[in-house]
């Protein structure tokens, strides 16, 4: 067992875990921040992404102790108070959800691909996200009104 | 996952001791590879000894052609060093393509190379770039460093520090990933060094792992251009056969991928 401390959300939390206790577990078993969530528990679908030091990872991939000390942000995380953030505001507008269970990485992929894209200058055009969404899988919606929500959240943080 | 017991270092001295006290021990670096293979219950541990904390694993020198990769740098750092772009290109779009942006923020070169998958891409590039591998207890040629599927030269405490390589004249990757996977099937890293010699690294393919090409080395130094391919062999008897692409697809792809790697590289 460990005692990990970490700052999640802007909040900083502890809790007991077993050393093979996963990120996503203790995000969702111990915080119970349900909205990061677990799909395929095998690296590939992306609903658990969340931002680890303002870098989107794989929570299903990363012990909870390995982020011990970190700064974490779910998609708890991101409105402020009632106010979405421009890119969950994007996904309602442009509909780019059905079932919404892979919205949550969908959504955190989507910020960290927007920061960093702004970061560097380089341009997000079409191609860019949908290879850039090569780790979110989604079953229902083909992608399109995921792309077009991600274009319109990306020209409304300019 | 079964149990494990987490160590953090902060040092490869560290890491070296804390390693040498636990019992069955592993070094993660990103993790992307050792944690969904535990989970599987693949691998078992009883010990982990995190070296993503290592400040002396981390950053990317180019120094006069001399190019040298710290082991815990991750592939999107790769991908993304200025720097490393303008010395060799072909070396940060091969990072660039490795998983998935998440995956990238946390895998590494040292592990990738550490683990030697045959279908990984950086040992292509090792072997091509004639590079040498720094561990915390000698230097190795990446000839000598890849012994086999999934296995190489390393000790079992044995830690990888850096890379290093000088910056050929022209290189390129090109790469036919699994359309599901999207690991590579067949995966070619070729460089022309300044001198005019040719390395041809070919990954994904062979039953033994990465290998160099000697043939289209010789076609390539003769006379650097997609023609020269035309009439080079590649043994289907060195190439891996399963569902995905029997021998001969497989040898086919290769050729093809040399061919694309050179027609990049210009």
């Amino acid at each position: 067992m460990a005692t990990v401390t970490l700052t999640v959300n802007g909040k900083k939390v502890s809790g007991e875990v077993e050393d093979r206790t996963l990120l996503v577990q203790f995000l969702r078993e111990n915080l119970n921040l349900t909205g990061t969530h677990v799909g395929c528990d095998t690296s590939q679908c992306g609903a658990c992404v969340v931002h680890m030091d303002g870098k989107a990872i794989k929570s299903c991939t990363t012990l909870a102790v390995q982020a011990a000390g970190s700064a974490i942000t779910t998609i708890e995380g991101l409105a402020d108070g009632t106010q979405l953030h421009p890119v969950q505001a994007a996904f309602r507008e442009h509909h780019g959800l059905q079932c919404g269970f892979c919205t949550p990485g969908m959504i955190m992929t989507a910020v960290d691909m927007i920061n960093r894209h702004k970061a560097n200058g380089s341009k997000l055009d079409e191609k860019t996200i949908r290879a850039e969404l090569e780790g979110n899988i989604c079953r229902c919606t083909g992608y399109h009104n995921i792309v077009r929500a991600i274009e319109a959240a990306n020209a409304a943080m300019a | 996952m079964y149990e494990v017991n987490y160590h953090r270092a902060t040092s490869v001295e560290e890491a070296a001791a804390l390693f040498a006290k636990a019992g069955d021990a592993k070094f993660v670096a990103g993790g992307q590879t050792l944690i969904p293979t535990m989970k599987q219950h693949l691998a078992a541990p009883s010990d982990l000894v995190d070296l993503r904390h290592i400040t002396a694993l981390k950053g990317i020198t180019v120094s006069g052609g001399q190019v040298t990769i710290g082991a815990g740098t991750t592939h999107a750092e790769v991908a993304g060093s200025a720097q490393l772009r303008s010395a060799c290109a072909a070396i940060c779009d091969l990072a660039g393509h490795i998983g998935d942006p998440a995956v990238r923020h946390m895998g590494t070169l040292g592990g990738s190379i550490a683990n030697n998958d045959p279908a990984a891409d950086y040992p292509a590039a090792m072997v091509a770039l004639n590079a040498a591998i720094r561990t915390n207890k000698r230097t190795l040629a990446a000839e000598d460093f890849f012994t086999g599927l999934f296995e190489t030269a390393l000790e079992a405490d044995e830690i990888i520090v850096s890379v290093s390589f000088q910056a050929p004249a022209k290189c390129a990757y090109a790469k036919f990933p699994n359309p599901a996977s999207r690991y590579a099937m067949a995966g070619v890293f070729v460089a022309r060094g300044t001198d005019g010699s040719v390395r041809v690294g070919v990954t994904g393919a062979g039953s033994s792992g990465v290998f160099r090409h000697s043939g289209m080395e010789r076609a390539l130094a003769a006379n650097w251009s997609t023609g020269a391919l035309d009439n080079v062999s590649v043994d289907e008897n060195m190439m891996l056969s399963d569902i995905h692409g029997d021998a001969a697809y497989r040898a086919n792809l290769v050729k093809v991928m040399a061919k694309r790697a050179v027609a990049a590289a210009g």
